[in-house]
């Protein structure tokens, strides 16, 4: 059993309206030393594997094929023990 | 003429499809997306609009999975004309069908309302019966229109023609609802027989019901 954890945000350079909108969120509650926000979701995984070199290349093409639309989004994979 | 309309679970908008293609006088089918094939007398196949699979994880992201999804794109590489509409639109980025892809609208609200677009480029068979700057008045209905594509595949969709439509107010000036790159509404592949456009001609065949500026744009379908 392995616990997987996929990050997906957008591109940098994609504007982030969500982002921009805690931001000014923030702001507006007085929070004046942020430069910036990115909003992204996190998908958690649970994976009946022990081969740490596996489960990386099965949630990578899990990423490139469903997980993040690669046109507009990055991720990020951290494996949990 | 056969008009074949594809609708996955939470799909909402294959019976106005449906309705307007009958309406121009084309025979319909509605494709359950569990089939494996298109139908073989399909002129033109329509991924409707709607909510397929509840826009989980992203628009359009799970239904390019679904069964029916490779015969749709072994028919579009082999030259069958599709068309798609709103969640369609999004279905088809998805699947890389058409450049780019949508996000959020940029004022995070769902828009729903008529909008003026103006025509871009006619050199293909779907916009050829308007006239390059024809401002037509359609609804659009969608949380995730904002198209977006980087520099250059943007410059690639302008030199190839491939940009057909972009919002606009009604004199045919720039008005961006959503923040789309440029105010890019609707595009087509580079073989011109994939389509796709956010607004819903669908719902514009009645002047009664606001606008009946889709006709001339579904129209163009209609060629035998």
């Amino acid at each position: 059993m392995m616990k997987v954890i996929v990050n997906v945000f957008l591109k940098a350079g994609v504007l982030d309206s969500q982002g921009k909108a805690v931001y000014h969120a923030l702001e507006s509650l007085h929070f004046d030393n942020i430069s910036d926000v990115r909003v992204g979701k996190q998908i958690v995984l649970n994976l009946d594997e022990s081969d740490e070199t596996k489960a990386m290349a099965d949630v990578t093409k899990m990423c490139e094929e469903l997980l993040a639309n690669t046109v507009i989004e990055d991720y990020n994979i951290e494996l949990v023990k | 003429m056969k008009v074949t309309i594809l609708q996955f679970p939470g799909t909402n908008c294959e019976y106005d499809a449906q309705y307007a293609f009958e309406k121009l006088g084309a025979k319909t089918e509605i494709l359950w997306h569990k089939s494996q094939s298109v139908p073989a007398d399909t002129d033109l196949l329509v991924v409707a609009g709607g909510f397929s699979y509840g826009d989980y994880l992203r628009s359009g992201a799970i239904a390019k999975f679904s069964p029916v999804m490779k015969a749709v794109t072994a028919y579009a590489k082999s030259g069958g004309k599709v068309l798609g509409i709103c969640n369609g639109f999004q279905v088809l980025t998805e699947a890389r069908l058409l450049p780019g892809a949508l996000k959020r609208n940029e004022s995070l609200h769902f828009i729903s309302k008529h909008h003026h677009l103006k025509v871009i480029s006619n050199d293909n068979i779907f916009l050829e019966k308007l006239d390059n700057s024809d401002v037509v008045n359609i609804p659009i209905a969608h949380h995730d229109g904002n198209y977006y594509i980087d520099q250059n595949g943007l410059k690639e969709l302008y030199d190839n023609n491939q940009v057909l439509l972009k919002y606009c107010d009604a004199n045919g000036d720039d008005k961006n609802p959503n923040g789309s790159v440029d105010s890019i509404a609707g595009i087509c592949n580079k073989e011109r027989n994939v389509f796709g456009l956010m607004p819903h001609p669908e719902r514009a065949m009645e002047s009664l019901l606001g606008s009946s500026d889709g006709i001339k744009m579904l129209q163009g379908f209609l060629k035998a």
